[in-house]
């Protein structure tokens, strides 16, 4: 472990809840938020700083996300927790109230590699892969996106073709997390019949990873680019249940809920870092928390976290009836994920130079709130599909 | 090895108290209330006992509906089921009281060991484990930053202002241990998730046989007067005159800190 370079960063006694929607949770849905808050709060906030400099994600902590059982926390069976989706959501606005690229460790590993193995894949495969992911043995990745296909996935350029009983694939995907720490990438491909997932182990003959330097967003986290260049695997490594792209975008759907959750939990940190400074900031001999043009910062972020607790809380609810559609969840994360960036704006300005430091968690946040508000669907699509939904018109294709 | 802990739920020691001035008592209203973190290091103790053993840990908790939160969470940590003594009649409870509660729980069960935190973080009295052996009878291993059972022996390394004494009793026994004892778990997801289907017995005064024993009624202590700890003194300021090093290993060796 890094020695604590960096002054611990300030977690504040209590949470952020103007509204009283604590009162909307019930007892476990408390305690799984403390229970993974206090981890963060110890065991993560004191060294993601020297990691985010470092550009490096710590490692070191992956067989505690694990004992905790944040691998696939919202799956049932396989050594997973099987928790609700409102639980599932506390628990990653809690991680990325420490940083962005812990919940989008936990996100991909979850929602995006073990989500569609559980609901798409064979018995032997679920038999195989998701007890040791769950126990943070296998780390995966997702590879759907690729340099020139973001927004547009079905217009992907990786193909896998049949070749006797394997698959050889071929293609580039980009920015996937954990790509370079992954043991296991689930790569989607074009095939003559349409879009599947390949399960691709790492070292497997004409796969390589290769990690994306020189980001200014998301720097506590890996981001990789995956090359699959005539990579040959066998046919048990399809995902026998996915057809079509709704394989990937349900997984979307799943990784997106934990960004509604997430994206507040980064406001949250945000706020109280400014809250607490504008009470101690002294300027012209008083608190700069007493000048009108701060409160009116203070009170935007707080109205708007609030706002975006109940949008999460509703939806969450929606989602454990298996009643949330993908437009309610598009519109939550485009709001939440573009609020906690005004936020963590706002914040900045707030902190003043201050603001610019790691010693503070505002500008790292704010750094990786731009990621944020462009992958797994950016604030334009999410919008534009919205707006399908509504007036039946699509304004994207 | 059946282990019984007793927990107590406390508003949340790292917010700023208030004190109710009519009731003397903290505020328990608005604040977070959470599981005494004293309390946690007893659970752990519990639970590293039956992990190595074999038996189950019990966990128990005088209190009103609320405190089912701080029993809940012990067993998310691995507490395999809960008694929640609650009675209206026990509110504002003093130590004797909630000592008789403990040993009517314990004495209806064979428990080979009792484990209680050294005292509660809000209310300090540290009196109630000396208390609930005295009722039953019981050896008191007090103050443990180590704890072993085997066979029909409990050890305890008992902390000391200069180290440790190694003290041994029969079981059954009241153990209290202290926070250096371990490093208590975090309750897992999955914990949390199965903690939902154990067994939590609800148990009155009533069911216990203790109606004016216990509570109202039979209270030994009262709080008369409440007053502000003293503030704390500026402390002293050593100038290096080239024995500074010297003066600083004094006043550490001075604390018993070296």
């Amino acid at each position: 472990m890094f020695p604590p370079l960096y002054r611990i960063e300030c977690a504040l006694p209590g949470s952020v809840d103007f509204y009283n929607t604590d009162e909307l949770l019930n007892d476990e849905e408390r305690l799984v938020r403390s229970t993974v808050g206090r981890f963060v709060d110890k065991r993560f906030i004191p060294i993601v700083a020297e990691h985010y400099e470092r550009g490096t994600f710590p490692m070191e902590i992956v067989p505690e996300l694990a004992s905790l059982g944040l691998f696939g926390m919202h799956l049932q069976g396989y050594g997973a927790a099987g928790m609700s989706n409102v639980m599932y959501g506390l628990a990653c606005q809690e991680l990325e109230r420490g940083d962005s690229g812990l919940r989008s460790f936990v996100s991909v590993q979850g929602s995006l590699c073990m989500f569609p193995i559980n609901h798409y894949g064979s018995q032997e495969q679920k038999e195989r892969w998701l007890p040791p992911m769950a126990r943070g043995e296998v780390i995966g990745c997702f590879g759907l996106t690729e340099p020139e296909f973001g927004s547009n996935p079905a217009g992907m350029a990786t193909r896998a073709r049949r070749d006797g009983n394997d698959w050889i694939l071929n293609g580039t995907k980009r920015w996937i997390t954990n790509g370079n720490l992954a043991h296991l990438a689930l790569v989607w491909a074009r095939t003559d019949d349409g879009i599947r997932g390949f399960l691709v182990e790492k070292g497997t003959k004409g796969f390589e990873a290769r990690e994306i330097h020189n980001k200014l967003s998301m720097r506590a986290s890996v981001t990789s680019e995956l090359i699959l260049d005539d990579c040959r695997v066998p046919a048990s490594s399809e995902l026998p249940g996915a057809r079509g792209l709704k394989g990937p975008l349900s997984c979307l759907n799943e990784a997106r809920f934990g960004i509604v959750w997430g994206s507040l939990g980064a406001a949250i940190a945000c706020y109280q870092s400014a809250l607490e400074y504008a009470r101690e900031r002294v300027q012209f001999d008083r608190p700069i928390a007493g000048y009108q043009l701060t409160q009116e910062k203070l009170v935007g972020m707080i109205t708007e976290i609030t706002k975006g607790q109940l949008l999460a809380l509703q939806l969450g609810r929606l989602k454990d009836r298996g009643k949330a559609s993908a437009t309610q969840i598009s519109m939550a994360k485009m709001n939440n994920a573009r609020q906690a960036l005004q936020i963590a704006r706002d914040a900045r300005s707030i902190l003043g130079a201050n603001g610019i430091s790691l010693e503070y968690p505002v500008m790292r946040h704010m750094a990786n709130l731009e990621t944020v508000l462009t992958y797994e669907g950016t604030n334009e699509v999410h919008m534009l599909a919205i707006g399908e939904e509504i007036t039946g018109l699509s304004a994207f294709k | 090895m059946n282990v019984l802990v007793c927990v107590k739920q406390i508003p949340d020691p790292n917010a700023p108290g208030k004190i109710d001035p009519q009731s003397k008592r903290l505020v328990r209203e608005g604040v977070d209330l959470v599981l005494d973190p004293g309390d946690e290091h007893a659970v752990e103790a519990g639970l590293q006992i039956v992990e190595q053993a074999g038996g189950e840990v019990t966990v128990l908790s005088m209190g009103p509906p609320k405190a089912l939160d701080a029993i809940r969470k012990a067993l998310s940590m691995g507490g395999a089921r809960g008694i929640h003594v609650q009675d209206p009649g026990l509110e504002n409870s003093d130590a004797l009281s909630t000592a008789r509660v403990i040993g009517a729980v314990a004495a209806g069960a064979s428990y080979d060991l009792i484990i209680c935190g050294t005292e509660s973080t809000d209310g300090s009295t540290g009196a109630v484990p000396a208390m609930v052996a005295e009722l039953l009878g019981l050896p008191l291993l007090s103050f443990a930053r180590k704890l072993t059972a085997e066979g029909k022996t409990a050890q305890i390394h008992r902390q000391t202002d200069e180290g440790y004494d190694i003290v041994e009793a029969p079981l059954p026994a009241v153990v209290t241990v202290t926070g250096g004892i371990n490093e208590a778990r975090y309750p897992s997801l999955r914990g949390i998730m199965q903690s939902k289907n154990k067994e939590v017995k609800a148990l009155s005064l009533k069911d216990l046989g203790l109606e004016g024993k216990a509570g109202k009624g039979a209270l030994t202590q009262e709080v008369l007067t409440i007053a502000p700890a003293e503030a704390r003194k500026a402390g002293e300021v050593v100038e290096d005159k080239g024995d500074g090093a010297r003066r600083i290993a004094d006043f550490l060796a001075g604390a018993k800190v070296i």
